[in-house]
């Protein structure tokens, strides 16, 4: 007998034609709802739009195992937090997240902004995400607090891995958020894009936070490699957004993301089996991604229509001369000795001339990269630098001075805390017999 | 492998604690792969029989001809369920082991397992 057989739900086929999830499904649509829903609800209220998508998101991992996953996740996900607001608004609660209660003229507002009809084009998301990434990239908030915000509303990143990335604590980021939005708030900071006077310098204030946000996951790191992997995956993908729109489209957007393709090309050779890092001269050239170095190339030549030439466009230059070597050997040296002595002069840090030495030894030999590192204007800020000592140890055993480049490694290995740099350093220093 | 014939149904009733922090969207991206392996590793063995998920409300109907009704069983416990599972197993041990598979468990769900009454053979 069939009939008590409670088939309410048919059971999920694993044949279906279920839409296949694309990776990062949960932390991508946070993104890209926040956005939305920010705009509807003004930036006032962006803590809100934040607590329901979470909710949405909720309500989809709980739910979509046992109902199927619908055939427009987005749509649905899109609707449950609208759902979910109205319903809140409905009821006049508290917000989860100890939020104040909503005026009845807030509510309205709300239930306008509510019933408009979902974006129909792609266009217009990425428009709400564009809005969003200049209004996270506030010129008025510190670099680390606009940082923060992009990766929490715009890339979907929780507390805790923020704090993760970027080696600090959960409090200290949910502080920072706090704050970031509290300032927003207070200075009714609107979601437009900004006129054509403020573009310039806003959209720098949004490549600058791009920038760090991709060097922070191009850092060699401990742990969870795979979410810095994600930082730089998140900072092209917001590059790629930016440079889409008119506002977005210029020559230094264009410089950063060739920079940005260009060194994520090489981070598949970076490190070996063993969990190593490997030094330029080691990797396997075998292993870069010829894809990212071509999308890298595209961006360079893009770049080259404007009169300005940025950090963007000399480090990205530099990446180039770097992926176009066929081998160590062969890298045109010169040409990148050129590019950091224009980049010196955009830039004096003590990191900057220490990047340059490294260049000026393979041309002039070791001996003259040492009395670069003696030369080096700000000298003193190195001193507890690690890498500062990693090139030193590298140039003294290549001018035959084992016993002082025994020095430089330990004193290296002191202050390096990754452990892949410090298997490097070992290595490097089992060879000068230390 | 349960067979056709001998098959008894199970129901699967998942209790959740109603403080959980919430996860991440890249962990409710992983939780979300284990149900969704969890499902269909039930379906590929022929052993899913239906299920339901339930949402975060209720009515709580008592005495006679309903004399009180409040909203909810949430006010007296710190569990909630969650939803349901119909799984057919020719045991207990079969249908433990199906529900060791539940993703709940590692985040203090809990998974009661009771068996269905069938229907009388004669």
């Amino acid at each position: 007998m069939e009939v008590l057989e409670c088939r309410i739900v048919q059971a999920p086929d694993p044949n279906a034609d279920v839409p296949r999830l694309v990776d990062h499904l949960f932390r991508r649509e946070a993104g890209r709802l926040v956005a939305i829903l920010t705009r509807h609800f003004g930036i006032e209220h962006l803590h809100l739009a934040e607590d329901v998508v979470q909710d949405a998101l909720l309500k989809a991992m709980e739910t979509w195992p046992f109902t199927g996953v619908p055939r427009n996740p987005s749509a649905w996900l899109l609707q449950t937090a609208k759902n979910r607001a109205l319903d809140q608004a409905r009821r006049g609660t508290l917000w989860r997240g100890k939020q104040q209660m909503l005026s009845p003229l807030v509510e309205d507002c709300l239930h306008a902004a509510l019933t408009v009809p979902p974006p129909q084009f792609e266009d217009e998301i990425r428009d709400s995400q564009l809005r969003m990434m200049f209004v996270c990239c506030h010129p008025g908030l510190p670099a680390e607090a606009q940082v923060a915000l992009v990766l929490k509303t715009l890339c979907g990143f929780g507390e805790g891995e923020i704090a993760a990335a970027f080696l600090s604590t959960e409090a200290a980021v949910t502080k920072r958020l706090v704050r970031a939005r509290q300032y927003l708030r207070e200075q009714q900071v609107a979601i437009e894009l900004p006129s054509a006077a403020e573009l310039a310098p806003r959209a720098g204030a949004v490549l600058q936070a791009l920038y760090l946000l991709f060097n922070e996951g191009y850092k060699a790191s401990q742990g969870d490699t795979l979410l810095r992997a994600g930082l730089c995956t998140e900072a092209i993908r917001l590059g790629g957004l930016l440079v889409l729109h008119p506002a977005g489209d210029r020559p230094e957007t264009h410089a950063l993301l060739a920079l940005m393709h260009l060194d994520s090309a090489r981070l598949p050779a970076r490190v070996d089996d063993g969990g190593s890092l490997l030094l330029l001269a080691e990797q396997d050239r075998g292993k870069w991604d010829q894809a990212a170095v071509r999308r890298g190339l595209a961006h360079l030549e893009a770049s080259g229509t404007g009169p300005a030439v940025t950090r963007y466009h000399l480090e990205a230059g530099i990446a180039a001369c770097h992926c176009l070597a066929p081998s160590f050997e062969q890298t045109e040296w010169n040409q990148i000795l050129a590019l950091y002595d224009r980049l010196w002069k955009l830039d004096r840090s003590p990191v900057v001339a220490l990047n340059r030495a490294v260049a000026l030894a393979q041309l002039e030999g070791p001996a003259a990269g040492l009395r670069a590192l003696e030369e080096i204007e700000g000298r003193a800020a190195l001193e507890n630098y690690h890498l500062f000592h990693a090139v030193a140890g590298q140039l003294r055993l290549d001018a035959g001075e084992p016993a002082a480049a025994r020095d430089s490694f330990r004193r290296s290995l002191e202050l390096a805390a990754l452990p892949a740099e410090r298997a490097l350093l070992e290595r490097r220093l089992a060879q000068c017999g230390g | 492998m349960p067979t056709q014939t001998a098959k008894s149904s199970f129901l699967l009733l998942f209790r959740h604690p109603q403080d959980n922090p919430d996860p991440t969207p890249e962990e409710m991206e992983k939780i979300f792969g284990r149900w969704m392996d969890w499902m269909k590793g039930m379906n590929a063995k022929g052993v899913f029989a239906g299920a339901n998920r339930l949402q975060d409300t209720g009515r709580l109907l008592r005495g006679p001809r309903g004399a009180t009704l409040t909203d909810g069983p949430f006010a007296e416990s710190k569990e909630v369920v969650g939803g349901y599972i119909i799984v057919k197993a020719d045991n207990y041990a079969q249908a433990v082991e199906i529900a060791r598979g539940c993703p709940g468990l590692d985040r203090g769900a809990t998974v009661e397992i009771r068996e269905v009454e069938p229907l009388p053979e004669i």
